[in-house]
């Protein structure tokens, strides 16, 4: 199973094409940030540079042992599959991820990331990668 | 429907209000619509009674490149119309808020910051900020007391704008700034530190199939091609050796059109020596803030160091480069960090120092006036200058804080005092083109109509000149109503923009654009005029003719003769309304 991973943090320039390609993606298709599974950010301040935020697919996702409804549940491969329907807008799947890349939307429902790679090829410095990850 | 988010800083209120605004686009020509109904006409641009309007696009943040905030306001420094863009993330943050534009008016009685938080506006007390000179040390505090990380703009001023420099500018995102004619006063003015504004939300989209077309061929076109690549490899310093070499680089306030060290601080010797890393504005591929990482040994300390970031560009190496003589490429790098962090406008310092620096040479004032013996080339002198301005320790420097123009006039040396309607001259003495841009442009800006372009492609009759500059003006009004970057203007054709605006579920056809262009550029002039704006009170300072541009002399005749044919279509204009 393929994911979304890092290539090179070094290169991101805190552009937010990928926040941007997550929300147009199939399934999103919608223009902002809100439906946004990653999330661009300076460190400190742009004098530091920049990095985004997304889910790294854990493969026992803590995120998914706090759902208390079944929205997120492990994913194959690693990561979550995320079930609007079922989501309550809890919030424990925020508070529990240690990177803090599960992202509240304005309706209290969430938004992370799933894994496609949709937006790898909108990555214009080649920060991110679609790739294949063994599991041990 | 405009969506206006309207903040009261005299009676901390704020309301959203809704506006049929649609035909004006966004950003400019929206922003202009406001002032013309709110802004009276000769307000003190440093009283209660001055607005301020934010304002972005149909395309924020559909498209990539839409990323400019239009700023519009009273200038403190002209007294006239005042418009500044930056980018950062603050148009993003402003669309994806909810917001078309928000107003900023009346002022607090004691240091405030605003936090804009989507639909919440808070005012909150900025007693221990005041007083912070550096702009970046502001935005750190902020950044870690407020939430929205990654979602906000944080915009701010530093000691220039508390202390009310004419040219004071706002940051935003540490390197980026509504650089020009003075917004850091009017928030000095207002009382006002910061601004963050914080925005998550989204929208949905009318076509989804066209617009992902026309977002892949904008993309392609900036990544794929080469019309991004100028901005995208060496930044815009890549113009120092070119304009060096055609003689079109104003030095020692312009007593030369080239410099002897162009080579030292060109943008292909701080790449090679300095060049630390690359960042973007929001929604930006091409990623052009070059920034230079400084290692600064202290003197009386072994082996302690410290590393300065420091984001350069072309206007930066010519105003404080090239205009004060200044060939050490670590100097300048220092003096533009003083620069940054005391949030002046870098290109009005460079020149109110290169006036300063002929003044005292030819004895129009005295190092009594400057305190420190100002000499082209010495930079260390030059920061301490940086000081004085903001912190006006004398007569001289208050008139110093408030412009060239204002500055001469007092003093005298107003033949190379070099501003045109009371702003300061950008970095280009490429001919006719740039300088009669510069007098007729509604900024006074080499951007408004890219004189400085147009006098590198060929020669043309005064009346011509005029016209393709108004053309191209009239063009850049659609271009900034739709808040697209100017950088990327090679791929924003009108014929892409009426087909991204179709995917958005908007009909306007190439010619509706360009109509709008001109009723945008129309009713701007207008507001200029109502604001007192006269072409026939413009100077034109004497030496701009004392020096060879590449094309030759530049001829009192010809500039009579095209400003006097501007004048009849100002006049045209104003009595159409």
């Amino acid at each position: 199973m393929k994911r979304l991973a890092i290539k090179d943090i070094e290169k991101c320039v805190g552009c937010g094409l990928c926040v941007f390609a997550c929300s147009r993606r199939p399934g999103n298709a919608r223009i902002g940030n809100e439906y946004s599974g990653i999330l661009a950010v300076s460190l400190s301040g742009f004098e530091r540079g920049a990095t985004i935020i997304f889910c790294r697919a854990c493969v026992d996702p803590p995120c998914a042992r706090v759902c208390p409804t079944g929205a997120l549940k492990p994913r194959e491969g690693g990561g979550v599959v995320y079930n609007e329907d079922l989501c309550i807008g809890c919030g424990n799947c925020i508070d529990v991820c240690t990177i803090r890349a599960i992202f509240r939307r304005n309706n209290g429902k969430i938004s992370v990331c799933v894994h496609c790679g949709y937006c790898v090829s909108y990555c214009p410095h080649g920060v991110l990668t679609f790739e294949e990850v063994n599991i041990v | 429907m405009k969506r206006i988010l309207r903040i009261n800083l005299s009676n901390y209120t704020h309301e959203v209000e809704e506006r049929d605004l649609d035909e004006w686009i966004g950003g400019v020509g929206l922003a202009t619509q406001i002032l013309k109904s709110e802004l009276k006409p000769n307000v003190d641009p440093l009283s209660e009674d001055n607005i301020i309007v934010f304002a972005v696009g149909p395309f924020t943040p559909a498209y990539p490149f839409a990323s400019k905030t239009i700023a519009m306001f009273k200038s403190p420094l002209t007294g006239n119309l005042g418009e500044s863009h930056a980018g950062g993330r603050s148009a993003v943050t402003i669309a994806n808020a909810g917001y078309d534009a928000i107003i900023i008016e009346g002022r607090s009685d004691r240091p405030v910051y605003l936090v804009i938080d989507n639909e919440r506006v808070y005012f909150r007390d900025a007693g221990v900020l005041w007083g912070i000179e550096d702009s970046l040390i502001v935005g750190r505090i902020i950044a870690e007391r407020e939430s929205g990380r990654g979602i906000r703009t944080i915009m701010r001023i530093g000691g220039a704008g508390e202390r009310l420099v004419r040219y004071a500018c706002v940051t935003t995102e540490t390197y980026r700034h509504f650089g020009r004619l003075g917004l850091g006063a009017v928030f000095g003015s207002k009382k006002l530190k910061a601004i963050v504004i914080i925005g998550k939300g989204s929208k949905s989209i009318k076509d989804l199939k066209s617009y992902w077309s026309v977002y892949n061929e904008i993309f392609k076109k900036a990544v794929e091609t080469e019309v991004m690549k100028k901005y995208h490899l060496i930044g815009t310093s890549i113009n120092i050796k070119p304009l060096n070499k055609i003689k079109a680089l104003p030095t020692r306030n312009l007593s030369s059109p080239s410099f002897e060290y162009a080579e030292e601080i060109s943008g292909e010797a701080l790449a090679e020596h300095v060049l630390g890393r690359r960042v973007a504005c929001s929604h930006c591929p091409t990623a052009c803030i070059h920034i230079a990482a400084l290692r600064l040994p202290y003197e009386e300390e072994p082996y302690f160091y410290r590393t300065l970031m420091i984001s350069y560009d072309y206007e930066l190496i010519y105003a404080l480069g090239t205009m004060l003589g200044i060939g050490d490429r670590v100097g300048l790098l220092r003096l533009i960090h003083s620069v940054e962090s005391m949030g002046l406008d870098a290109i009005s310092t460079g020149v109110c120092l290169a006036w300063a620096t002929e003044a005292l040479k030819k004895g129009l004032i005295s190092e009594k006036d400057t305190l420190i013996k100002l000499e082209f080339g010495d930079y260390e002198n030059y920061i301490k200058a940086v000081k004085y301005i903001v912190g006006q320790p004398n007569d001289f420097y208050k008139s110093l804080s408030e412009g060239v123009e204002n500055a001469s006039e007092k003093y005298g040396g107003k033949e190379f005092a070099l501003a045109f309607g009371g702003n300061e001259m950008p970095g280009y003495h490429t001919g006719p083109g740039a300088h009669i841009g510069y007098t007729i442009g509604l900024r006074h800006s080499h951007l408004d109509g890219a004189g400085y372009s147009i006098d590198q492609k060929g020669a043309y009759d005064p009346k011509t000149l005029v016209d393709i500059l108004i053309k191209e003006e009239k063009w850049r009004q659609v271009l900034s109503s739709l808040v697209v970057c100017f950088f990327a203007r090679g791929i924003y054709t009108p014929e892409l923009v009426s087909r991204a605006f179709k995917a958005l579920g908007y009909e306007y056809s190439v010619e509706d654009l360009e109509k709008i262009g001109e009723k945008i550029y129309n009713e701007k002039l207008r507001l200029k005029v109502n604001l007192g704006f006269d072409i026939e009170k413009i100077r034109i300072p004497k030496r701009v003719f004392e020096v060879e541009t590449p094309h030759g002399y530049i001829k009192k005749e010809y500039i009579a003769e095209a400003i006097s044919y501007f004048k009849e279509k100002v006049k045209k204009i104003v009595q159409e309304s």
